[in-house]
């Protein structure tokens, strides 16, 4: 009992048709909303730093913000790049292209933050980076449609590098992560150490989330640098310390200075471990009221955590970013809103007044923290005393020096 | 302290040292491989998973595990809670327990999948195995994020022992001992003793050994729960060097592969030897041509494989 | 024990055999003509670059007869050295195409002519190690970009005309490489040399007494699947103006398999079928974390045990007609 062949063939068809039809991304949306896009790291080495947290910092931003009461409307969507460079891209391409997204925020990892600029770029959009930390985001590779928010390797190279240099550190060692940002981190910090007298005595480099620093460690030791600079961060950095002092490294008389460390990261090691370690960062939970009010808030989305300056820039370029398009009512065309946003001065709870520079960069104080001893914390989360402050005139590369295109002259 | 090829003596023992350890890991996982191989005629692609189930198995017998309950309130549907089981149970239990429970859904995936697979290409186990990983390490990834839970090393091999070229941990120098101690028992217990004589004889020729009224499929059965509670035994064992991580095996998994191809698919011995030369080799790799570490075991697998096909130790040419 | 894969096919030959294949080639075009209205391009261009992959793939597995797990190798650097003569030497996309394609080629017969002289298990692991070997050169060489990748490739103007950042453009483009492709395998799948490469496949021994010098012929039909695999390498690189290390993945070997066995081994339209599933489930199913993970695995585990020929093989086999 054979049917006619055409009916088969438009059965086929019809059957293709569906399985092409359920596969298509949702219809375009109106243009009235403004959607926000994180693009964060939801479940790898640095989904605490990042992830679920940033999320919540943009979502606490829109509520502060209150569109309703500006005539406006605002989406908050989530996405995990996986610290992979094609998969961040695709999926920025796809909220750009198919879903409207107009701005996205956060992207910790620089490769993808560096793969999310072109597209962004491309596709004359924003992109807000607060989790990226290569330097060369406001230096060679400067977009128009890019601003860098938080921090970056220059800025920490210049701090946390400095103090251990001008501290006695004057021999190197570098454990590096093999990509974008490690490779940023090791060459900014290896100019301050050369500039101040040190010397770079060699590097190992390993690849991006690694668990078994032995071998690196060991090729530290043997080096004989006084300081084994780790020029990685998040579950990397963790790592590294802790198996570090399974190997006896700092009791031997070698000395590891974090040039990346975030909150999370001193909560994973325990102050026990990690007391002592001297880090940069442009943003501490417990250092004003303002902050503390914030972190009490987003701790109802993230219980027995604590925000990074990561979140907190988050929260401070999507709440500037608002006021941009409101003033500019309409926050279709990427690069009018960032001209805005370079055009307008900042200021918010977080990080107070601040500017945006021509080449992208946001700039902020930076803090010198060191690490408190167990029986120094007095409660929960109470990890850094503050060391130097460093003001915002001096904090990040001279725009000079940075060879972004933008930068005129 | 003296220079061999330009290299300090400190440097070289280290590495090798190290890669005697990871040498360890490669030694007892290859050899569960060469046991089910054996036996079962299956590459079991699951291993990298269920090394993994062993690290989780120790994690959650110490840290105990959440688990959604439901709770019956009279009205329907019953709301789910997290309750927490918590054991506290150590690392030594977890050395016994964790082998064991893992063993045991070997046992159940040979029973539900693998038995059926007996009559076709072996292709086809292999790819079910890997179907199975993937859908482990998927569970497990959606549970836990791609970054490790810590685990710590029992307080009896905590510390190290200067040993003038290195420090060496004592907990690492324990993992040597214990997987050569493995894997000389299972060696033995293979190749020296009645049972294992039965195992082999049962491989070469099922159909006969069945008539001489040993049930085969039971002991097809039991030794792949035996190879996959090897496996488990590794993950304990890694636990606290490497972070608990749902993505720990994966790529282990492949160079163990490669070990065991080198050693020779079906031989026992092959494998345990393979797997620590191999790991020493790596070892002193990353001391003269560190960039080359990663692929020094796949361009020897490839030129054993020219020059003896069966693999060095290999029975089937 | 060491004998080629048996795709588990039986497809039954009727006189009036060739409507069905004909048909559902035309149904094809048609689909794909009018994707792009329905459906995001960019989605669609994915689909087809990995549709070709997974044929080229099949024309070893399900016609030769030889399971590879390491045609990631073919892929990944095609993509990799399209980007870069497309980036950093500037070549118009036709030509970058060009020399992704020869490397696939070169590195075919160097791969082929290590892994051809073993079989079954031993071939496919074989395979797995040296596309393992050049994922870790890849991570290293310094042209790749380690983790980075190379981005912002430029599509730039085909034969110096068509402007291909024009989505439309792009997918036309994109269209035509993979029927010209799909129509080369189909024509490879039945000429005599075709035929040889299935009797091999069924019964190497006896193909051999026949007189036919069998290395050989499986040594084309690799360097064949690598070259073309490398076209849809490539191409994947100017659709996405990205080259990563997830082409070079050993994951992207288990995807290609996936979708051939999915679809139907020893099918013609089972690979693209098996392609467009799985783009399709990796593109929806990704907002909800891993699970694409556990459905990949789940997929192989239900085919291997039930549906060992595949969709396309299963609706072959009920309406009795080769497709």
């Amino acid at each position: 009992m054979r049917p006619a062949g055409k009916t088969h063939a438009a059965k086929f068809a019809l059957a293709l048709a569906v399985l092409i039809g359920t596969a298509a991304a949702p219809r375009a949306q109106d243009d009235d909303v403004v959607k926000i896009g994180v693009l964060t790291d939801m479940s790898g080495l640095y989904s605490d730093i990042g992830g679920p947290g940033s999320v919540a910092a943009a979502k606490l931003a829109v509520e502060d913000f209150n569109p309703a009461a500006h005539g406006m409307k605002v989406e908050v969507i989530a996405g995990d790049h996986q610290n992979k460079p094609d998969v961040g891209a695709n999926l920025a391409r796809q909220w750009y292209d198919v879903d409207h997204v107009d701005v996205i925020v956060d992207v910790p990892t620089s490769s993808v933050a560096l793969a999310v600029g072109d597209v962004t770029r491309e596709k004359n959009k924003v992109f807000l980076g607060s989790g990226p930390a290569s330097s060369d985001l406001t230096g060679p590779k400067c977009s128009p449609n890019t601003i860098q928010w938080t921090y970056d390797t220059w800025m920490l190279a210049n701090s946390t590098g400095k103090s251990v240099v001008e501290t006695g550190g004057d021999t190197w060692f570098f454990l590096t992560a093999d990509y974008a940002f490690g490779q940023a981190l090791q060459r900014d910090t290896t100019k301050v150490v050369l500039a101040n007298g040190g010397k770079v005595l060699g590097d190992a480099r390993h690849p991006l989330q690694t668990s078994d620093f032995s071998s690196f460690l060991l090729q530290a030791q043997t080096s004989k640098a006084k300081i084994i600079g780790l020029a990685n961060a998040g579950g990397d950095t963790v790592n590294a310390i802790k198996q570090g002092a399974e190997f006896g490294i700092t009791s031997r008389g070698q000395q590891f200075a974090g040039l990346l460390v975030f909150i999370n990261d001193v909560e994973a090691l325990s102050l026990k471990v990690a007391k002592g370690l001297v880090l940069t960062e442009t943003w501490y939970w417990d250092m004003t009221e303002a902050n503390r009010a914030f972190t009490k808030r987003w701790q109802q989305s993230r219980p027995g955590k604590f925000p990074s300056m990561v979140p907190a820039g988050v929260y401070s370029s999507v709440i500037h970013y608002l006021k941009a398009v409101e003033a500019l009512k309409s926050d279709s065309d990427g690069r009018a809103v960032v001209a805005k946003m370079k055009e307008m001065p900042t200021d918010d709870p977080l990080f107070g007044k601040g500017s945006i520079r021509v080449d992208g960069r946001k700039i902020h104080a930076a803090y010198l923290f060191e690490v408190k001893k167990p029986e120094e914390s007095k409660y929960p989360g109470d990890d850094y005393k503050l060391r130097a402050t460093i003001p915002a005139a001096e904090a990040f590369r001279p725009l000079k020096d940075g060879a972004c295109p933008l930068v005129s002259g | 302290m003296f220079e061999i090829f330009g290299i300090p003596s400190q440097a070289l023992f280290g590495q090798l040292l190290l890669g005697l350890i990871n040498g360890s890991f490669y030694a007892l996982l290859s050899l569960g491989l060469a046991v089910i191989f054996g036996m079962l005629n299956i590459i079991n692609f699951t291993h990298g998973a269920q090394y993994m189930m062993g690290a989780f198995a120790a994690y959650f017998l110490l840290n105990g595990i959440d688990i959604l309950v439901p709770h019956f309130t009279g009205t329907w549907p019953p709301t789910f809670a997290s309750v927490h089981f918590g054991l506290g149970l150590s690392y030594w239990w977890a050395l016994i327990l964790a082998p064991i429970l893992v063993g045991i859904t070997g046992l159940v995936i040979e029973q539900v999948f693998l038995q059926h697979l007996r009559k076709l290409d072996p292709l086809y186990g292999l790819l079910l195995t890997f179907g199975l990983g993937l859908v482990i390490e998927g569970l497990f990834r959606n549970a836990y994020g791609s970054s490790g839970q810590p685990y710590q090393a029992p307080a009896a091999l905590q510390g190290g022992r200067n040993l003038g070229f290195m420090f060496l941990p004592n907990y690492r120098a324990w993992v040597i001992v214990l997987s050569f101690a493995v894997c000389l028992a299972t060696w033995f217990a293979i190749e020296r003793t009645r049972l294992g004589s039965h195992l082999r004889a049962a491989t070469e020729n099922p159909v006969l050994v069945r008539a001489f009224g040993f049930n085969v499929p039971l002991m097809v059965t039991l030794t792949y729960g035996f190879g996959v509670a090897l496996a488990a035994l590794a993950g304990v064992m890694a636990a606290p060097i490497y972070n608990v991580s749902p993505q720990m095996g994966t790529d282990l998994i492949i160079v163990v592969f490669a070990v065991v191809v080198i050693g020779g698919m079906g031989s026992i011995l092959g494998a345990i030897l393979t797997g620590f030369a191999l790991g020493v080799i790596e070892g002193l790799t990353k001391v003269f041509y560190p960039e080359a570490s990663n692929t020094v075991i796949f361009v020897i697998m490839a030129i054993v494989l020219l020059i003896r096909p069966a693999g060095l130790f290999g029975r089937r040419a | 024990m060491e004998r080629a894969l048996e795709p588990p096919i039986v497809a039954v030959k009727t006189r009036d055999a060739n409507w069905s294949l004909g048909a559902a080639f035309i149904v094809m075009v048609v689909v794909f003509a009018v994707g792009p209205f329905v459906v995001y391009p960019v989605f669609l261009m994915k689909a087809l670059c990995f549709a070709l992959f997974a044929c080229a793939f099949n024309l070893l597995i399900g016609y030769g007869g030889l399971a590879s797990f390491g045609h990631a190798l073919f892929l990944g650097w095609a993509s990799y050295v399209t980007a870069y003569t497309a980036k950093a030497w500037g070549w118009p996309p036709e030509l970058a195409l060009v020399a992704g394609t020869a490397t696939a080629a070169v590195l075919g017969v160097v791969a082929g002519g290590l892994a051809i002289r073993r079989q079954g298990i031993y071939f496919a692991m074989i395979t797995l190690a040296l596309s393992q070997m050049m994922y870790f050169f890849a991570l290293e060489a310094k042209f790749t970009g380690g983790e980075d990748g190379i981005q912002g490739v430029p599509r730039g103007r085909l034969f110096g005309l068509f402007d291909l950042s024009h989505e439309m453009t792009m997918y036309v483009f994109v269209l035509i490489v993979f029927l010209a492709g799909f129509l080369l395998i189909y024509r490879i799948i039945n000429s005599p040399f075709g035929e040889v490469l299935k009797a091999i496949r069924e019964n190497e021994p006896r193909t051999i007494s026949l007189g036919y010098k069998t290395e050989r012929y499986k040594l084309v039909a690799f360097v064949l699947s690598a070259t073309l695999s490398g076209l849809a390498g490539g191409l994947n690189s100017l659709v996405f103006q990205l080259a990563s290390l997830t082409d070079v993945h050993w994951t992207m070997s288990g995807d290609v398999l996936l979708m051939t066995l999915l679809g139907g081994l020893g099918t013609v339209f089972g690979p693209v079928v098996g392609a467009f599933i799985v783009i399709a489930m990796q593109n929806y199913l990704a907002p909800f974390g891993q699970w694409v993970l556990v459905i990949q695995g789940a997929i192989f585990v239900v085919c291997v045990l039930l549906f060992r020929r595949g969709i396309v093989g299963e609706i072959a086999q009920l309406l009795r007609v080769p497709l």
